[in-house]
């Protein structure tokens, strides 16, 4: 019994974590129409960024606060050199130069932290563990990510309900010629989306890093299940994301332990049975 | 990853010709020189590895004034991207692009097995630095491919050994899914199941997945007296700290073959203390030619040797004792072949001699990992072979 409910607390905190990954990936793709393929490279960098900066800062909540207006600014220079002429241009061209960028970037993190393997210290008032059984204990950080993950949740859906900018955002989305009629630039927000975007995938990256660490192609797995978590949820969806997140985190804990011969399929059929019942994700809209 | 490729051989070709163009050579010197290719991850996770490899042979030529058996050394080098469907591609590229005469890699199993079967058929003098498939120098061994490294179970093998010596009576054995894992759990189980030990429960994860807390929830529950895990790099460091976050290592022992520690000895901190495992190298082992090897690597490239290293290394001194036998000839293969066979000669490692389906025959090291640095313990297995079931050379 205690198993089930351990893999319950598992699979949340995973899915949580997936959360934080994803939730850029699908505001990029929803409101842009951008298939960002570089969105695993951004929570790559930020691994490598919290490596740099809880060097020079000492915890890794600095690290976040310093990390998330840097990843910011990075997003929307890339968003002004690269990703704006995309916009009007078919899919296949954002992919080519989307993965372009997965290459220049691993790269860079080849050039600047090498290829091995680095950990990421935890900050101490967070590093020990408590006691779940007897013969297992759970890292208290993990349990402040799960935290810091429904927090930004939470913030994130009600930035996009019930604020002004939540509102320009979505109409920007769905009729982006009005809302230029309408006196908004619609350039200098789709800039703010997709920084936003990054820093959220960098958040990610620096959050995960202490638990994680960093590691050459870290970003590619995240970008593949974080893609997933878009499908499951619906483009565009805050809340598809958070909760097919979720329900690939349980997938991932329970198919590991108790079917473990299908554990590795088990998250794709999951998604398979999403688009068969609901070809748009759950929360997607048609 | 396509123009990545291209950009290294380009890059290559812009080098040697800038170099080559002032003083067009003789062409008695054209037929002196030999040429090595490297097939070898120069990007992506197991790119330190790769360099590994590489500078360690690199530096052997160096030392030996840039001439094997009279033959003035030069590298053509292919960044194979530890990418198996791209294997077969850049293997070409070295047999019939470069022409080369010697072939040598690599790192990823999936792309050595590619690599040996185009070397089988092609007959090309062949070493393999690291991967360690079994099928290599079990069914699909040739008289022409040789392997300077480790055959995976063989690894697994010397490590229940060392586990059986320490008294550890059942397992929970956990890896990746993949040929890699399954071979070294293989390898362990043979020795250790003979030994008395038992197997409570094998773990596997899809390869290269890293969500462990799940799997670790479950190792608790079947309370093993240790863990052999096989892992490496990312996925290895990763390992190591989630089961000491889970506290697992305090009633637990962690074990697995080297491969678990070997790059992540510093990055893995306080939570890789005490985990046992066995190797064919340790930096610290004591004889002449370690001590030497791993000042002149130090000075060098400022960084201590690793295993990888050694393994490129003994390739290079394999390959110079093919080449004085046959006098530096690479189309005297029977003369070559059958001297690197019989050779026999101090590593860095300890004694290394070939098996006769080509695979080291050495000693393997039980260490432990102690403040960020693997710690000599003791010899684990002396002198072992591992299986040639398959084989029919010799």
């Amino acid at each position: 019994m205690s198993l089930i409910l351990l893999q319950i607390l598992n699979g949340l905190q995973y899915g949580l974590l997936l959360f934080l990954a994803a939730s850029g990936l699908t505001l990029v793709f929803g409101i842009l129409g951008i298939i960002n393929l570089a969105h695993g490279a951004f929570y790559m960098l930020g691994a490598y960024a919290a490596l740099t900066l809880t060097a020079r800062l000492g915890d890794i909540f600095l690290a976040l606060a310093a990390g998330i207006p840097l990843a910011f600014a990075f997003g929307a220079a890339i968003e002004w050199l690269f990703i704006r002429h995309l916009y009007k241009r078919d899919h296949l061209q954002q992919v080519l130069l989307t993965f372009a960028l997965i290459l220049v970037f691993n790269e860079i993190q080849q050039t600047v932290w090498g290829n091995y393997p680095l950990s990421i210290p935890m900050p101490s008032y967070l590093s020990s563990s408590i006691s779940l059984t007897a013969d297992l204990g759970y890292p208290v950080y993990r349990l402040a990510l799960m935290a810091i993950c429904i927090v930004l949740a939470l913030v994130m859906m009600f930035v996009i309900q019930n604020t002004r900018a939540g509102r320009l955002i979505r109409a920007a989305e769905s009729n982006p010629e009005m809302v230029e009629a309408l006196g908004f630039d619609s350039r200098i927000l789709f800039r703010i989306v997709f920084a936003t975007g990054a820093a959220l995938a960098a958040a990610a990256g620096i959050l995960a890093a202490p638990v994680e660490s960093a590691y050459p192609g870290i970003g590619d797995r995240v970008l593949i299940i974080s893609f997933v978590v878009v499908v499951i949820g619906g483009i565009g969806s805050i809340r598809g994301a958070f909760l097919g997140s979720l329900l690939i985190g349980l997938a991932d804990a329970f198919g590991k332990v108790f079917v473990p011969k299908f554990s590795s399929v088990l998250i794709y059929a999951l998604m398979a049975l999403v688009l068969v019942l609901r070809p748009s994700g759950l929360f997607g809209r048609q | 990853m396509i123009d990545r490729r291209r950009i290294i051989t380009l890059a290559g070709a812009a080098g040697a010709t800038s170099l080559a163009a002032p003083f067009v050579r003789p062409s008695w010197a054209q037929a002196n020189t030999l040429k090595v290719g490297l097939l070898l991850p120069y990007s992506g996770t197991y790119a330190p590895l790769g360099e590994a490899i590489n500078r360690a042979m690199e530096l052997y030529v160096k030392q030996q004034g840039g001439k094997l058996a009279g033959r003035e050394i030069v590298f053509a080098k292919v960044d194979d991207e530890s990418e198996p469907a791209k294997a077969t591609e850049n293997t070409t590229k070295l047999i019939s692009g470069e022409k080369v005469d010697i072939l040598t890699g690599t790192v990823h199993s999936g792309v050595a097995m590619a690599m040996a079967k185009m070397a089988k058929e092609d007959g090309l003098p062949t070493l393999i630095t690291n991967a360690g498939v079994e099928a290599i120098t079990r069914g699909a061994c040739a008289p022409n491919i040789f392997r300077t490294s480790f055959g995976n179970s063989q690894v697994g093998e010397a490590t229940g050994l060392a586990m059986l010596k320490a008294g550890v009576k059942n397992v929970v054995t956990v890896t990746w899914k993949y040929a890699a894992g399954e071979e070294s759990v293989a390898g362990f189980k043979k020795s250790f199941t003979a030994g008395g030990g038992k197997i409570i429960k094998d773990i596997t994860l899809p390869f290269p997945d890293v969500e462990f807390q799940s799997i670790l929830a479950e190792v608790g529950s079947l309370k093993p007296d240790a863990v052999y895990s096989f892992f490496a790099g990312g996925g290895a460091l990763k390992f190591i700290k989630d089961y000491a976050g889970a506290k697992l290592n305090e009633k637990i022992p962690l074990w697995g073959p080297g491969f678990l520690t070997d790059g992540v000895e510093k990055a893995a901190g306080p939570a890789g203390d005490g985990v046992k495992t066995a190797l064919h190298y340790v930096e610290s082992l004591d004889n002449p030619e370690n001590k030497k090897f791993a000042a002149d690597f130090s000075a060098a490239y400022g960084k201590a040797p690793d295993v990888y290293a050694v393994q490129g290394w003994d390739a290079m001194q394999l390959l110079r004792i093919g080449l004085e036998a046959a006098g530096g000839d690479t189309k005297k293969r029977p003369e070559m072949f059958a001297a690197m066979s019989k050779a026999s000669f101090p590593s860095p490692r300890g004694p290394f001699k070939l098996g006769t389906s080509h695979n080291p025959i050495q000693n393997f090291y039980l260490r432990e990992l102690r403040g960020g640095e693997n710690k000599y313990l003791g010899i684990a297995a002396e002198m072992l072979a591992d299986d040639t079931t398959g084989c029919k050379l010799a």
